[in-house]
C-alpha cells in the first residue's frame, strides 16, 4: 500500500509462507499498521484513534444495552429504567453509551476542523474526505435514532419535529414522511424501524471507516506542513516519516489516556449534564415540550434550519421564484442539509494551490472565525426562537455558506501564500530544535 | 374508558400550560446536599426520613412506579434490614395479573404508580426537573453549584405563597418556584407534619430537604456506585496516561536526538 517506498511483509516460517500463499492477512495487517507515518503530525492527529474508540465503545456498550431493553411505545422506557435499576453495571453501561455518543462529536468535530485548517480535503485527498463526510452523516443518524429509543420526551418530539423536516419537501413530503414513520405520526412502528437502523448502522459505518483509513494510507497522511513525504527512494522516504507502529500508535493512545480520564469524570460525576432533563419523563404524545432542543452536537445545524424564517430577503425570493414551491420550511431544511454539502465539496471549492493553513496568512483569520462561527451556532440552536437570537443565527449562517462558496474560492486568487518548508525532515527538525515534546511552531498550532 | 380519557387531557393540559410558561421559570436556589459533588454520597439516615415523609404525605397521590421496594435495604440508599422493607411492603396493595386480583406488595414488587391520574410519578422528578440550564443555557449553575432536580423540590415545596384561585373548576396554588406561578398540588408540607423517630428537626425546610434527599436516591440510585467507578476510572486512567507519556517520551527520544541543536 502507499506510493511511499517502505519495506513490505517477508514471510519466514514455513507456515507463514505457507498462509501468506492462500490469505495474505498477515502481510495486510503488517502493511496497515507499519504505514509510514510524517514525523511532524502534531496533537490534531490524535483523533482518528480516538474515533475508532468511540466506534468499538459504542458498539461494544450497546450491544449489551439491546440484551435488555425493550423496542415498544408501552415498554421502552421502563426498560431503560429497568437497565439503571435492575441490571447489574446497568446505569454505567448506559451512561457510559449516552456519553459515548458526545465524545464521538466532539472527535469528530476536532478530526474535521483539523482536515479544515490543514487542508486534508485537498488532491489527492477528496475520496477521504468524501467517505469521512458519509461517516459523519451516518454518524448523525444514528445518534438521532438512538435518542429516540429511551422513549422520553424529548425522544418522541425531537423524532417529531426531526421527520417533519421531511414533510416540507414539496410534491413528496408528506408521503415520504409517513413512509419513513410507518404511520401518520411517531408511533411504535417509528420506534421499531429506529431500533433496527440504530443497530445496522454502527456496521455500515464500521465498513466506511475501513474504506476511509485505505483511501489516506494509499495517499499517505496529510501533514501539518501539506508538503508531501518524498517518494524518491526508500531512503528519502525514511527521512521524512516513521512507521505507525510503534511510534504514533503509542503517541496516540497517551493522547486517548488523557482524553478519557476527562470522559470518566462526566460518566463519573456529572452523567446528565450534557443531556436533557425532560428525557426523564416518558413519551407524552399529549404534552409538547417547551423548548424541543436536539442534543448539543446537532445544535448548530439546527440554528441554520431555523435561521431562514420567511421574512429573510434570500427566502422570499426562493418562494416568488418558484411560486411558492420552496417555502421557508423547505428552504431551512435545504440550508441545513446544504451547510453539510458545502462542506463535502471543499475540496472543489478551495482554490489555493498551497495545502496546509500554516503557510496561508489569511485564510487563518477566516478559519478561526468559522470556528468562533461554529460554537456561535451551537449556542444560538439552543436559544428560543425569537430576537435577538433569529438574527444572529442568520448572520452566522450566512457566514458558514460565505466561508465555503465565496472565501475558499477568492483567497486562493488574492492570498499570497508564505514560504513553506521544502521537506517533512525539516519542518520536523525545526520543532525539535525549537522545543521539547509535542509542542509545535507557536505560529500554527490549534488549539485542542 | 371516556373518564380516563378526559382526566389524561386535563392532566396534559395542566403539563403544557406549566411547560409553556417555563420561559419564567421560577427562582430556584443552591441547597448543600450530601451527595454533592464528585464525593459526595448520601446521607442514609436522611434517606430514612424523606422515606417516612414521602410515605406519609406525598405517596397518598403520588407514586414511585419505577422503584423496587427491595431497593430500600440497598447499602448506596435507606439501607432498611431486609425484615423491615418486606414488612413495609405490605403497606401497598399492588394487582398482581396472575391471580387477576390485588395483593399485598412483596419486596420484590415495585412502589406503586400514582393513586392520582394528575400527580406525576416521583420515581424520576430529581433528574427530570433538573432544566433550568442557566445562566444563557450554558449550565453554569448545574456545573458550579450543583444545582438540579433536588433543589427545584426544595424550591417548589417552600415556594407557596399562600395564594390561590379558582380555574376551569379547579383550585390552581401560586408557587414561586413552579413555572408558570400556579400549581395544582395543594401545599403538600408546612412543618411539623410527620414526626421522627430520631427527634431530627421537622421545621418545612428540614422536611423538605429530607424528601427532596430521598427523591434524588429514587432517580439516580446507584448514584454512589457511579461515582466510586469514575473516580476508580479516573485515577486508574491517569496512572495510564503517565505511563504512556514516559514510554511516548523514551521511544521518540532518540528520533529527536538526531535533530537536536547542540
Amino acid at each position: 500500500m502507499a506510493g511511499i517506498p517502505h519495506d513490505h511483509y517477508e514471510p519466514k516460517a514455513a507456515w507463514e509462507k505457507g498462509l501468506a500463499k492462500r490469505l495474505p492477512i498477515v502481510g495486510l495487517l503488517y502493511d496497515t499498521l507499519m504505514i509510514p507515518t510524517p514525523k511532524n503530525l502534531n496533537w490534531m492527529w490524535i483523533w482518528g484513534i480516538v474515533l475508532t474508540f468511540c466506534l468499538a465503545l459504542q458498539i461494544i456498550t450497546g450491544i449489551v444495552l439491546v440484551m435488555h431493553y425493550t423496542p415498544h411505545v408501552d415498554l421502552a422506557f421502563a426498560s431503560v429504567e429497568h437497565i439503571m435499576r435492575n441490571v447489574n453495571g446497568g446505569a454505567m453501561l448506559r451512561y457510559l453509551h449516552m456519553n459515548g455518543a458526545s465524545l464521538f462529536f466532539v472527535a469528530v468535530y476536532a478530526h474535521i476542523f483539523r482536515g479544515l485548517y490543514y487542508g486534508s480535503y485537498k488532491a489527492p485527498r477528496e475520496i477521504t474526505w468524501i467517505i469521512g463526510m458519509l461517516i459523519y452523516l451516518l454518524m448523525m443518524g444514528t445518534a438521532f435514532m438512538g435518542y429516540v429509543l429511551p422513549w422520553g420526551q424529548m425522544s418522541f418530539w425531537g423524532a417529531t419535529v426531526i421527520t417533519g423536516l421531511f414533510g416540507a419537501i414539496p410534491f413528496i413530503g408528506e408521503a415520504l414522511q409517513t413512509w419513513l414513520l410507518g404511520g401518520p405520526a411517531v408511533d411504535n412502528a417509528t420506534l421499531n424501524r429506529f431500533f433496527s437502523l440504530h443497530y445496522l448502522l454502527p456496521f455500515v459505518i464500521a465498513g466506511l471507516v475501513i474504506v476511509h483509513i485505505w483511501a489516506f494510507h494509499t495517499t499517505g497522511n496529510n501533514n501539518p506542513t501539506g508538503v508531501e513525504v518524498r517518494r524518491t527512494s526508500k531512503e528519502d522516504a525514511e527521512k521524512d516519516t516513521l512507521p505507525f507502529w510503534p511510534y504514533f500508535v503509542i503517541k496516540d493512545l497517551f493522547a486517548l489516556a488523557v482524553i478519557l480520564v476527562v470522559f470518566f469524570a462526566i460518566v463519573g460525576f456529572m452523567p446528565n449534564y450534557l443531556g436533557h432533563p425532560d428525557n426523564y419523563i416518558e413519551a407524552n404524545p399529549l404534552a409538547t415540550p417547551a423548548h424541543i432542543v436536539p442534543e448539543w452536537y446537532f445544535l448548530p445545524f439546527y440554528a441554520i434550519l431555523r435561521a431562514f424564517t420567511a421574512d429573510v430577503w434570500v427566502v422570499i425570493i426562493a418562494e416568488t421564484l418558484t411560486g411558492g414551491i420552496i417555502d421557508a420550511k423547505f428552504f431551512g431544511v435545504m440550508a441545513m442539509f446544504g451547510a453539510i454539502a458545502v462542506m463535502a465539496l471543499a475540496p472543489w471549492l478551495d482554490t489555493s494551490s498551497v495545502r496546509s493553513g500554516r503557510y496561508r496568512p489569511m485564510l487563518k483569520w477566516w478559519f478561526w472565525l468559522l470556528v468562533i462561527d461554529f460554537f456561535a451556532l451551537m449556542w444560538l440552536g439552543a436559544m428560543p426562537a425569537e430576537e435577538p437570537y433569529a438574527t444572529f443565527s442568520l448572520i452566522a449562517s450566512a457566514y458558514w455558506f460565505a466561508y465555503f462558496l465565496v472565501i475558499l474560492p477568492l483567497l486562493g486568487v488574492i492570498e499570497k501564500p508564505d514560504a513553506q518548508p521544502a521537506t517533512i525532515e525539516e519542518d520536523f527538525a525545526a520543532k525539535v530544535s525549537k522545543g521539547d515534546g509535542g509542542s509545535a511552531a507557536p505560529s500554527a498550532q490549534p488549539a485542542e | 374508558m371516556l373518564k380516563k380519557l378526559a382526566a389524561s387531557m386535563v392532566a396534559a393540559f395542566a403539563l403544557t400550560t406549566g411547560a409553556f410558561a417555563a420561559g419564567g421559570a421560577g427562582h430556584v436556589e443552591g441547597v448543600d446536599f450530601s451527595f454533592d459533588g464528585p464525593f459526595g454520597s448520601f446521607d442514609q439516615n436522611q434517606l430514612q426520613r424523606g422515606l417516612q415523609i414521602y410515605t406519609e404525605i406525598c405517596a397518598s397521590c403520588h407514586g414511585l412506579q419505577y422503584v423496587p421496594l427491595r431497593t430500600l435495604s440497598d447499602e448506596g440508599g435507606p439501607g432498611l434490614p431486609e425484615d423491615q422493607v418486606r414488612a413495609y411492603a405490605e403497606f401497598y396493595e399492588v394487582f398482581d395479573p396472575e391471580i387477576d386480583d390485588f395483593r399485598a406488595a412483596l419486596p420484590s414488587d415495585n412502589f406503586p404508580g400514582s393513586a392520582l391520574e394528575n400527580a406525576p410519578d416521583l420515581s424520576l422528578m430529581a433528574k427530570a426537573r433538573a432544566g433550568f440550564h442557566g445562566p444563557y443555557g450554558l449550565g453554569i449553575n448545574q456545573l458550579m453549584k450543583g444545582m438540579g432536580g433536588p433543589e427545584y423540590i426544595v424550591a417548589l415545596l417552600n415556594g407557596y405563597t399562600g395564594e390561590e384561585k379558582e380555574e376551569a373548576g379547579a383550585v390552581l396554588y401560586e408557587n414561586k418556584a413552579f413555572p408558570g406561578g400556579w400549581i395544582a398540588m395543594a401545599p403538600p408540607l408546612y412543618g411539623d407534619d410527620v414526626e421522627f423517630a430520631d427527634g431530627h428537626a421537622t421545621d418545612l425546610h428540614h422536611l423538605t430537604e429530607d424528601v427532596a434527599a430521598f427523591l434524588m436516591w429514587t432517580a439516580e440510585p446507584k448514584l454512589m456506585a457511579r461515582k466510586q467507578a469514575g473516580f476508580v476510572g479516573v485515577i486508574f486512567l491517569t496512572i495510564l496516561s503517565v505511563l504512556l507519556y514516559l514510554t511516548n517520551k523514551r521511544l521518540w527520544a532518540p528520533v529527536k536526538a538526531r535533530y537536536k541543536k547542540k
